[in-house]
């Protein structure tokens, strides 16, 4: 046997600011025998935990990490190795293993983000992957921002051009609106694009952000090379008018706890950093009252005003659908209303955060879907 | 955006950008324009250490560079809260606020009250605190329980430069009088702080990591130490929940006692001399509160109750040590002393 039939399994890098993560535990022992996508351990960072999911098949040979210990991104977590490979080759291969560098420094950190200003508006995105090909653009929800696809950019940006951004606003960019409508998000979207010299994207859009896709698709057809909705709002009238209200007016980390419980299957995957990042956002002069005009417009009174989505075209562009079965946020049933022809998949286990609970099946998802 | 500065700046940015926002904002104190009667270039001070350097030149004469007189200014900048105006005073060190005390507690602090709740009193009354400067014995002191012992005051301290910008841009906001103090050691201390303004609710504890071993309840520098601790017990498997209090009036017992309830033990750091200290009062409120949830002894680390020693060696530990702190969460949880 040669080295080549060793597979080491490493510290994966889960979004743009991750350096390090702590092993939360293992899910499987040594000597079991692993399939392509199965959990293998618990991660956790300061952001959230998440399993490890195995990149190849393969038998268990070593956990090279101990629970509990910190590890750096792309360290060497454990090694996959068929019975003929020696304990003593396995030995070698752990010696001679060398942590890449990861590029942790500030400067790295500072250029994982670009800036645009579109309609007077500061813009915080950033941009990844190839440069050939169509791009493909994430779109977050009410409330959030790029980090809430920490598990998928990188995972995409390994084939395709990947491209995500702040809406005014939300995360960093400016606490601005171009005004309250789907169709409004939608044209500032095109006028970001624009600026980019981005004629055509793959719109991946998460609750809202699937909304103003469905909305710029009815728009600007030409410019939508695929759609996926995530757990996406504008496939029916139904919204938890109680979690809009109730992320608008939580000043505090006890009041907001609850709340983002409720975007969860497991609660549990809410931790003290989250509720930090989410306060710091919603405490910046202006933002309130922004997202209380925003709610209001599109999900006053626990409906949603305007369902772009139900009007795509079922010759349009593919179009891919994806739901966690415990969405307490957007029923899962809102599926069911997909246009014909779309590829829909309810994922049990995930809520309303489905592309972070079940990262991995989601990334499998989105891969075969900008395959087509 | 955020980006890093230091907690300096983060003073000087919160007082700049609501200057901007709100014309009735107004400073006073001693050499925070420059020497008075110098030309603001070659002497511009901005203050002793330097805090509100540049401002003068952005918003001009409402900055009042004042005689070295406190019971005047500070008594100034509260009848000016009175007619309207959001004066945000500096009053140096926080050592010097016996001069102009009654302006303070028997005036300010009383106007709410006494006018059947029609005057407000908008005034920020900011002022160093801290040991390990090397100032002596009045330029150290840890004044804190002297202001959340007056009902009528809230009382601010942070740790963080983020937290820094967030409370003083609340305090200049608040209605009432606010002592705004700011720990000179930290000064430096850099962290992520966002571009945009924002402001931290008072009476909102922080808690800055997370732990079901003992729940350890601070403020200012001593967060920092508390962490060094926390992240020391943590190679020994005890995880401690760090509670930074942030505003010691309006003070958030509610998180402190969520936390006692989780873990059982207490531990109290407080860099102000132990009578009657931000530590006793957190310690008296949870063993009457949550008696039934401790499974060890209260604890309480402290300065000791003698003035800031002048000597390096003897200042160094005169102030709370992470090592002190870490061996107090290990008596709690050993069940006492023995």
């Amino acid at each position: 046997m040669t080295r080549s039939a060793i597979t080491p399994l490493i510290m994966p890098k889960w979004g743009l600011e991750m350096r390090e993560g702590t092993i939360a535990g293992w899910l499987v022992d040594e000597g079991r025998r692993i399939e392509v996508g199965m959990p293998v351990l618990d991660v956790e960072t300061d952001k959230i935990s998440n399993a490890v999911e195995a990149p190849d098949a393969g038998l268990l040979r070593r956990k090279v990490a101990k629970d509990g210990e910190v590890l750096p991104v792309k360290a060497l977590l454990a090694v996959l190795a068929e019975a003929e490979v020696s304990d003593a080759e396995i030995d070698a291969f752990i010696a001679a293993y060398e942590v890449p560098a990861a590029g942790g420094d500030e400067a790295d950190e500072a250029s994982a983000f670009q800036w645009a200003e579109v309609s007077g508006i500061r813009v915080r995105y950033a941009r990844r992957g190839p440069e050939a090909g169509v791009p493909v653009l994430f779109v977050h929800g009410f409330g959030g921002d790029l980090g809430n696809w920490l598990f998928n950019l990188d995972a995409v940006a390994e084939t395709a051009p990947v491209i995500a951004l702040d809406l005014p606003g939300h995360g960093q960019s400016d606490a601005k609106l171009p005004g309250t409508s789907l169709a409004a998000l939608a044209d500032f979207v095109g006028i970001f694009l624009d600026q980019l010299d981005v004629a055509r994207v793959h719109w991946v859009g998460h609750s809202m952000g699937g909304a103003i896709g469905a909305q710029f698709a009815l728009d600007h057809p030409q410019r939508v090379a695929s759609l996926a909705l995530v757990a996406s709002a504008g496939l029916g009238a139904e919204i938890d008018g109680g979690y809009i209200d109730g992320f608008v007016k939580a000043a505090s980390r006890r009041e907001l706890k609850p709340v983002i419980e409720k975007l969860f299957a497991d609660p549990s995957l809410v931790s003290r950093q989250l509720l930090d990042d989410l306060l710091r956002f919603k405490r910046i002069d202006g933002v309130t009252e922004l997202l209380a005009g925003l709610g209001g417009a599109l999900f006053g009174g626990g409906q949603q005003a305007v369902l772009p989505a139900t009007q795509l075209p079922a010759a349009g562009p593919p179009l891919l659908v994806v739901w966690g079965a415990e969405d307490h946020v957007i029923p899962a049933a809102h599926a069911k209303a997909a246009p014909t022809g779309a590829t829909v998949a309810v994922l049990p286990g995930a809520g309303h955060m489905v592309m972070m609970e079940k990262a991995g099946e989601v990334n499998a998802l989105l891969r075969k879907h900008l395959a087509r | 955006m955020a980006r890093k500065i230091s907690m300096k700046q983060a003073i000087n940015e919160a007082l700049d950008q609501e200057m901007a926002r709100d014309p009735s904002v107004i400073m006073m104190g001693e050499d925070i324009v420059g020497g008075a009667g110098g030309d603001g270039e070659r002497d511009a001070w901005g203050g002793v250490l330097g805090v509100t350097k540049g401002l003068y030149a952005k918003h001009g004469d409402r900055l009042l560079d004042t005689p070295l007189s406190e019971s005047a200014y500070i008594g100034a900048a509260i009848g000016a809260a009175c007619c309207g105006m959001r004066p945000v005073a500096e009053l140096m060190f926080v050592d010097f606020m016996g001069v102009c005390f009654d302006q303070i507690y028997n005036q300010a602090a009383k106007f709410r009250y006494m006018f059947g709740g029609k005057a407000e009193t908008p005034v920020v009354i900011r002022a160093m605190c801290g040991a390990g400067f090397r100032a002596a014995a009045q330029h150290s002191q840890m004044l804190t329980p002297l202001f959340t012992h007056i009902p009528g005051l809230k009382v601010v301290c942070p740790s963080t430069p983020y937290d820094t910008k967030g409370l003083l841009v609340q305090s200049i906001r608040d209605n009432d009088p606010v002592i705004f103090l700011e720990h000179k050691n930290l000064y430096g201390f850099e962290g992520e702080v966002p571009e945009a303004l924002y402001a931290i609710p008072f009476g909102e504890a922080n808690v800055v990591r997370e732990g079901k071993g003992a729940t350890i309840v601070t403020y200012g520098l001593m967060v920092h130490r508390a962490l060094d601790a926390a992240a020391a017990l943590a190679k020994d498997g005890v995880e401690c929940e760090v509670i930074d209090l942030r505003t010691l009036s309006p003070i958030d017992m509610d998180t402190v006692l969520e936390s006692v309830e989780k873990t059982g033990h207490l531990v109290c750091v407080d860099e102000a001399n132990p009578r009657c200290s931000i530590a006793c009062d957190v310690s008296a409120q949870v063993a009457q509160q949550a008696f039934g949830a401790l499974k060890g002894p209260i604890e309480m680390v402290t300065a000791p109750h003698t003035p800031v020693p002048f000597t390096p060696v003897l200042e160094d530990l005169y102030i709370p040590s992470a090592a002190q702190i870490a061996a107090a969460v290990k008596r709690s949880r050993a069940g006492g002393r023995h």
